[in-house]
C-alpha cells in the first residue's frame, strides 16, 4: 500500500492511495495563492493600475516591461491570474479509479485532473458539496471570463530569467506548472462525473474496498472518508471542525480502529480563537459604520459567510445597524443564499428542527425578506443604482486580485474612514494587499479558521487511537514564524510519518487474511474435530471461485456418470482435476486400536492371489 | 436452517393500516404502523397484543421504520409507541418526520374534538412519539445494533416517501413501502440497486392495471376541468394535503397561466402555505428538473391557486376547489361534497384510491344515495370521475422493480387479494421465484441460505489464484486443499502446513513399505539392476529409505 502526495498544501490536500488493486485519490484540492503574483484584474478600468511602469532588469539586460510591473514597490504579473496544480507527473494520473472528495473547498482543480489526463473512473461527494463545488468553480470562471486578458505572461517563467527578478517572484516554485482557469465547459463535464453520497453510505470498490463518507462538522456536506476492507482501515481526515457552527456535528466513532489515519486541514491559524474573531468582527464593523465609514468583507461566496450574518442578525439592532444596508455581490449569491437553505439533512440539529416548523434553517431568509440583506451578481447592473454608503460588503475573491472585491479596494482604498476585514485564513493579507499599497482605509485581520486545531486533534487522536499517522510536514513542526511553539505541532507516538509535494510513502501495513465464503453446503459436510480446547480444525476440500474480488469455496463437483452408450465418444469434457483430499496427520496415535486395523488391512492385502506383501508402519 | 419470517398485522390482502412484522436473523423489526380509513372502531389501527400477549413492544421489536408520512402508513404510531408502550428507535426519512405529526394532529383534531371520540391519542402523546425518532438519510446505511443495518432508498411515493434495506449479516429484506416507477410533476422515479435480497416486500395496490401514459392522463384531466369550469360548474378535488394535491396544482397552475383563465382555484385548509414551504425547503427530495430550476422560479409558489375560505363554497360562478381528505371520509372535503352534490353541472374528480367504507368508494363505485348521519340521505347528481394520480407502482412497475433488486423470493401486501393473486402468478412465472401473500396474522416463513463468510489466509489464496492460471476456467475446476481453524468465534482458513505450525503440532509421517520375496536365478547386483531399470520406467518415486 502505497500513498503519493501531489500536494504539498496542508489544507488544499491532493494524495493517491494505492490499496488492494484499487487506486483512490483523496481530495483535488487547488492553491490559489499563485494568484497573489498577478496584478489584480480591475472590473472597472483603473488608471492607477493601467500606468504601471513595466519592469527592466538594473542592468537594462532583462526587458520584461509587458509581462511584468511594477506596483507599489513590488513587481506583479500582468497576465491572466495562474494557479498551482497537484502535481501530474508522479504517477499516470489515468489509472485513478475513484476519486473521493472531503469538502468544496477541496475539489477546485478537479476539471484540470478529470479533463487533461485520461481520467476515466467516478468522483465521488455529497450532494451539497457538488452544489456549492459547482457555485463556486462557475463563480471562479466568471470573475476570470469577466475580464479577458488579451496576452498570456509566459517569459517570466524561463528559470534563466526567473533566477534574475526581485522579491517573492524569483522564488516561486514550479511556476510551469501554474494554469490558467478552466472553462464553463470543462467544469460541467468535471461534475458530470461526479456520483452523489450521503453520509455512513457505504460504496463498495470493484468488490475489493469499501469507502464510507462521514460527516465532518467543517462545512455543509463536508466529509471524512474511511477506505477499509474486511481487515485493513484508513481513514481520511480533512478539514474537520468540533465547533458548533451551522453543518452536522463531526462523527469521531467511525474513525476508531484505524490502521492508518491520513490527516489533513488542521486549522491554518492556530493562534486565533474563532468565536473571538467573530466578535472582533462585528465591533470592527459596528465601529466603521457608526463612523461613517464603508465595510469590505472579502470572502467566499459559501461557508464562514452563513456564520457571518447569522452573527451579524443577532448583533444588528444592539448595535443599532438596523439601517444599513447589507450587501452580498457575486455571480452566485442568490445561488448560495437559495441552496444553503434546502440542505436540511446537512445541518446542525437545531437547523433541522426549524425545517419541521418549516422555517427556513438560516436567519439571512429573514435578512432578505426585509431587505437588510441585498444581493447582486455583480456591481454592474441594479447595484450601481440602488447602492447606499455607509455600507458592509460581503463579496470575493479573498485574494483580491480578481472579482468585485477589486473594485472596491480602488473605490474605498483612499479613506481612513472605511475599513477592510478579512476573515479567510487561506491568503496572507499583507500579501493580498500589496498591489493597493500605500492604503489609507482601516484594515483588520480576523481569520475564522473553524477546523480543528493541534490541541483538539491530539485529544482526538487520544480517542480513537489509529495505528499510524500520516500528516503534511509542516504539521510535524512549530510553525516557521513561532519556532519555540511546540504546542503548536503533532507530538505521536510512533511519530506521524510526514510528507510533502511529490513524496511517496509505503504504508506499514501487512495483509494477512482475505474474505472467502463458503457455500451453505459445503460449510455443512465439513467435518471438524476438537483439537485443543475451544480450538477446532477441518479439513477442507473445495473448488474455489473468484469472481468481482469475491472469493467463494463450492464444493467439489461428482464426477458426471460415465454416459452408457459408446457411441458418441467426446473428448472435450474431461472431468474436473479433483484430488482427494489430504488429511492432517497429527495428535497421538492410539496404539491399539492402530494395530489392530492394520491387522485387519494386512488380513485384506493377503487375501489377494499372487501377492505376499506385509505393511508395516514406522 | 436460518430462516426469515413475515407477519402483516394490516395490510396482507388488504389496503390500510399497513404494519408489517418482520423477523429476520434474531431481529424483530416492525415496518410501518398505519391505521385503516375505512373503520372508526378497534379495527382501525393494527392488531397489537399478537405482540404483546407474550410481553411488551419494547423488549419484542429492535426498530419500528416509517416509510412515508400517509396515516395508512403511520396513524397508529402514536397509539403504539404511547398508548400500548413503545420505547424504542422509530426510523423515518426528514420529510416524513416533519410532517408525519402535522397529519397526525390533523387526524387526532377531526377524531377527537369533530366525532367527539375519547381514549384516543393526544397532541402530548405525538410530540412524545416524535421524540423517539430518529431521522434517516437516503443511502445512508444506519446501524441500529451491532449486526441490523438498514438503509433507505428513495420511493418517489409523496415527498420524503423512502423504500428500505434491512440486513443482518449476510441475510436481507427490502420493503418498498408505497412506491412509484414513473418520475411525476414534483417527484423523481423510485430506484434501488441490485442488491439481491432473500425478500422483496413490495406494495401491490395497483397490482393489476397497467395504467396509460400520464401525459394522456394529465390531458384527460385538464379537459375535464376546463369543460365543467366553461360551463360554469364546480370542480371538487379531495386531497391529501401533502402529495398529489402538490402535483395537480402544478398541473392546473401551468395550465391556467398558458391558457389564460379565470375562473379561481383555492386550496382548502391552513395547511396548504405550510405544506408548500416544506415542499421548498425538501426541494431535494423533488424531480430533477425541479431541483434545477428551483433558484431562478420555485415551482411551488403558486399564482393562481389562492387560500379557501368556508364560505366561498356558495359563490356563484365557477371555481376549483382542492380539499382535504382526499377520500371524503370527513372534514372539509366532504362538507363541500355535501353542498355540490345536487347539481349535476358540478363535478367531484377522485385522484387516488379510496379505501372500501370512505364515501369516496361508494360513489366511486356507482351509489347514488348516500346515508349520511342522522338519517338524512343525499342524492348524487354530479359527476363523479376518477382519475389514477396516485403514485403507485403498476404491474408494470411492480415487475421493474423486481427486475431492478433481483429478489430471491417475493412478498406481496397492501392491496386486494384478487388482484394480488393475478401478479403472484405472474411473478412465479415471469421470474421463477416464490411469491408469498399472507393475509393479517398469518405468518409466512421464507428459508435463507446464508454462505458462511471465513478468513482466509492470503498466501493460501494467492498460491490457488496463481495455479488457477491468469483467468479462471469454470469447465476445469481446481480442488484446494486447506484447514479451517475454529478458535474464539473466529473461522479461518490456511494451508494445513500453516495449521500444523500454528497448532504447534507436530505432523506424522505416514509412509507404507513392503518386502518383496524374489526368487532369481541370476546374481544379487543384475537383479537389483533390472529392478530398477524396470521400475524408473514405471516413474515410480523411489524412496530415500528403500533399501531395495
Amino acid at each position: 500500500m502505497k500513498l503519493y502526495c501531489l500536494s504539498g498544501h496542508p489544507t488544499l490536500p491532493c494524495n493517491v492511495l494505492k490499496f488492494k488493486s484499487t487506486t483512490i485519490m483523496l481530495d483535488c484540492g487547488l492553491d490559489t495563492t499563485a494568484a497573489l503574483y498577478f496584478l489584480p484584474l480591475p472590473l472597472v478600468h483603473s488608471p492607477r493600475l493601467s500606468k504601471l511602469p513595466g519592469w527592466v532588469s538594473k542592468d537594462g539586460a532583462v526587458n520584461l516591461e509587458k509581462e511584468l510591473k511594477e506596483c507599489s514597490g513590488r513587481v506583479f504579473v500582468d497576465s491572466q491570474p495562474e494557479f498551482c496544480l497537484p502535481e501530474k507527473e508522479l504517477l499516470d494520473l489515468s489509472t485513478i479509479d475513484v476519486i473521493l472528495i472531503s469538502n468544496y473547498h477541496c475539489m477546485m482543480a478537479l476539471p484540470y485532473i478529470t479533463e487533461h489526463t485520461g481520467f476515466t473512473g467516478t468522483v465521488y461527494a455529497t450532494e451539497p458539496t457538488l452544489q456549492i463545488g459547482r457555485l463556486l468553480m462557475e463563480e471562479l470562471v466568471t470573475f476570470m471570463e469577466r475580464v479577458p486578458k488579451a496576452q498570456a505572461a509566459t517569459c517570466w517563467k524561463n528559470k534563466e530569467i526567473q533566477r534574475l527578478l526581485p522579491g517573492p517572484l524569483k522564488d516561486a516554485v514550479d511556476v510551469w506548472s501554474w494554469r490558467k482557469c478552466y472553462s464553463v465547459q470543462e467544469v460541467n463535464s468535471a461534475l458530470s462525473k461526479v456520483q452523489l453520497v450521503g453520509y455512513s453510505q457505504k460504496v463498495e470498490l470493484f468488490g475489493a474496498v469499501q469507502v464510507t463518507p462521514l460527516s465532518s462538522g467543517y462545512s455543509l456536506g463536508s466529509s471524512n472518508w474511511i477506505i477499509q476492507s474486511h481487515y485493513e482501515k484508513v481513514s481520511y481526515v480533512s478539514g474537520s471542525s468540533l465547533l458548533t457552527t451551522h453543518p452536522q456535528p463531526m462523527e469521531q466513532s467511525s474513525l476508531k480502529n484505524s490502521d492508518v489515519l491520513i490527516l489533513t486541514g488542521l486549522t491554518q491559524i492556530p493562534t486565533a480563537n474563532p468565536d473571538g474573531m467573530l466578535g472582533e468582527f462585528c465591533s470592527n464593523l459596528a465601529m466603521t459604520i457608526r463612523a461613517g465609514g464603508n465595510v469590505l468583507v472579502p470572502c467566499y461566496s459559501s461557508g464562514v459567510i452563513y456564520d457571518l450574518l447569522e452573527c451579524l442578525y443577532q448583533f444588528m439592532d444592539s448595535a443599532n445597524l438596523g439601517s444599513t444596508p447589507f450587501y452580498f455581490i457575486s455571480p452566485v449569491a442568490n445561488s448560495s443564499l437559495e441552496f444553503s437553505q434546502i440542505f436540511a439533512e446537512w445541518l446542525c440539529q437545531n437547523k433541522q428542527s426549524k425545517v419541521y416548523l418549516p422555517e427556513p434553517p438560516f436567519p439571512h431568509a429573514e435578512l432578505i425578506q426585509t431587505n437588510k440583506l441585498k444581493h447582486y451578481p455583480s456591481i454592474h447592473g441594479d447595484f450601481s443604482s440602488e447602492f447606499r454608503q455607509p455600507c458592509v460588503v460581503f463579496t470575493g475573491h479573498p485574494s483580491l486580485r480578481f472579482g468585485d472585491v477589486v473594485h472596491f479596494m480602488e473605490l474605498w482604498g483612499k479613506s481612513s474612514l472605511n475599513t477592510i476585514i478579512f476573515t479567510e485564513p487561506d491568503f496572507s493579507y499583507l500579501d493580498a494587499l500589496a498591489p493597493y499599497q500605500p492604503l489609507a482605509m482601516k484594515c483588520v485581520y480576523c481569520p475564522i479558521d473553524t477546523r480543528l486545531n493541534f490541541h483538539q486533534v491530539s485529544k482526538l487522536l487520544k480517542d480513537i487511537q489509529p495505528l499510524h499517522v500520516v500528516c503534511p510536514e509542516p504539521y510535524t513542526q512549530p510553525p516557521p514564524a513561532q519556532p519555540h511553539r511546540s504546542d503548536l505541532m503533532l507530538e505521536l507516538q510512533p511519530p506521524p510519518m510526514a510528507y510533502r509535494r511529490c513524496s511517496v510513502l509505503g504504508l506499514p501495513f501487512r495483509r494477512r487474511y482475505e474474505r472467502i465464503h463458503l457455500l451453505p453446503e459445503l460449510a455443512r459436510s465439513l467435518v471438524p474435530s476438537e483439537i485443543k480446547a475451544g480450538v477446532s480444525v477441518a479439513t477442507v476440500s473445495a473448488v474455489l471461485q473468484s469472481k468481482d474480488n469475491k472469493h467463494v469455496l463450492q464444493p467439489v463437483p461428482k464426477p458426471a456418470p460415465v454416459p452408457p452408450s459408446k457411441k458418441r465418444k467426446r473428448v472435450t469434457e474431461e472431468p474436473p482435476e479433483v484430488l482427494n483430499p489430504k488429511p492432517l496427520l497429527s495428535g497421538a496415535v492410539p496404539l491399539e486400536p492402530f494395530l489392530a486395523m492394520l491387522h485387519k488391512v494386512q488380513h485384506t492385502l493377503s487375501l489377494r492371489p499372487n501377492q505376499s506383501a506385509q505393511s508395516a508402519c514406522r | 436452517m436460518p430462516d426469515i419470517k413475515v407477519t402483516p398485522l394490516g395490510a396482507g390482502q388488504d389496503v390500510g393500516r399497513s404494519c408489517i412484522l418482520v423477523s429476520i436473523g434474531g431481529k424483530n423489526i416492525m415496518l410501518d404502523c398505519g391505521m385503516h380509513m375505512g373503520y372508526n372502531d378497534d379495527r382501525r389501527f393494527p392488531d397489537f397484543s399478537y405482540i404483546t400477549q407474550n410481553g411488551r413492544l419494547t423488549e419484542f421489536l429492535d426498530c419500528v421504520i416509517i416509510s412515508h408520512f400517509h396515516l395508512d402508513h403511520c396513524g397508529a404510531l402514536p397509539y403504539m409507541s404511547e398508548m400500548v408502550g413503545y420505547d424504542g428507535p422509530i426510523y423515518m426519512t426528514h420529510p416524513t418526520k416533519a410532517i408525519c405529526p402535522i397529519l397526525l394532529e390533523d387526524f387526532r383534531k377531526i377524531t377527537v374534538d369533530k366525532k367527539g371520540e375519547t381514549n384516543f391519542f393526544t397532541s402530548q402523546m405525538i410530540k412524545d412519539c416524535m421524540k423517539k425518532v430518529v431521522p434517516l438519510n437516503l443511502h445512508q446505511t444506519v446501524q441500529v445494533d451491532e449486526e441490523l443495518e438498514i438503509k433507505a432508498y428513495y420511493a418517489g411515493h409523496v415527498l420524503g416517501a423512502a423504500m428500505v434495506q434491512i440486513k443482518v449479516g449476510s441475510e436481507s429484506v427490502v420493503y418498498t413501502g408505497d412506491y412509484n416507477m414513473t418520475p411525476d410533476r414534483h417527484l423523481g422515479a423510485a430506484w434501488i440497486d441490485k442488491c439481491r435480497p432473500d425478500l422483496l416486500i413490495s406494495e401491490s395496490t395497483y397490482a393489476t392495471t397497467i395504467r396509460d401514459s400520464k401525459r394522456c392522463r394529465e390531458r384527460d384531466f385538464l379537459k375535464k376541468v376546463h369543460e365543467t369550469v366553461e360551463r360554469g360548474g364546480k370542480v371538487l378535488i379531495p386531497v391529501f394535503a401533502l402529495g398529489r394535491a402538490q402535483e395537480l396544482c402544478i398541473l392546473l397552475e401551468t395550465f391556467w397561466e398558458r391558457m389564460n383563465l379565470k375562473a379561481p382555484i383555492y386550496f382548502s385548509t391552513g395547511l396548504t402555505e405550510k405544506a408548500n414551504h416544506y415542499y421548498k425547503l425538501f426541494i431535494t427530495w423533488t424531480n430533477q428538473k425541479i431541483r434545477k430550476t428551483f433558484v431562478q422560479r420555485n415551482m411551488f409558489e403558486f399564482k393562481h391557486i389562492k387560500a379557501f375560505d368556508r364560505s366561498y363554497a356558495d359563490n356563484p360562478g365557477p371555481m376549483v376547489v382542492f380539499a382535504t381528505p382526499g377520500m371524503l371520509h370527513a372534514g372539509q372535503s366532504l362538507l363541500i361534497f355535501k353542498k355540490w352534490a345536487g347539481n349535476e353541472k358540478n363535478m367531484v374528480i377522485m385522484p387516488g384510491y379510496c379505501v372500501q367504507g370512505t364515501v369516496g368508494h361508494k360513489i366511486l363505485n356507482g351509489q347514488k344515495k348516500l346515508e349520511m348521519e342522522g338519517r338524512a340521505t343525499l342524492d348524487v347528481k354530479l359527476q363523479v370521475e376518477y382519475m389514477s394520480f396516485s403514485a403507485h407502482a403498476d404491474a408494470k412497475g411492480i415487475m421493474q422493480l423486481i427486475r431492478m433488486a433481483e429478489p430471491r423470493n417475493m412478498l406481496l401486501v397492501h392491496g386486494e387479494a384478487k388482484k394480488m393473486e393475478f401478479l403472484k402468478d405472474k411473478i412465479e412465472q415471469e421470474f421463477s421465484i416464490s411469491c408469498y401473500m399472507p393475509a393479517n396474522g398469518e405468518t409466512t416463513s421464507i428459508v435463507t441460505n446464508p454462505s458462511v463468510p471465513v478468513d482466509i489466509s492470503l498466501n493460501l489464496l494467492k498460491r490457488e489464484m496463481a495455479l488457477g492460471g491468469p483467468l479462471p476456467d469454470a469447465k476445469r475446476p481446481r480442488t484446494m486443499h486447506g484447514t479451517l481453524i475454529m478458535k474464539d468465534n473466529s473461522l479461518r482458513l490456511v494451508s494445513p502446513e500453516q495449521a500444523l505450525k500454528e497448532l504447534g503440532l507436530s505432523e506424522h509421517q505416514l509412509r507404507f513399505t513392503c518386502r518383496v520375496q524374489l526368487h532369481d536365478p541370476h546374481s544379487d547386483n543384475d537383479t537389483l539392476g533390472r529392478i530398477y531399470t524396470h521400475l524408473k520406467s514405471h516413474s515410480v518415486n523411489a524412496s530415500p529409505y528403500g533399501p531395495i
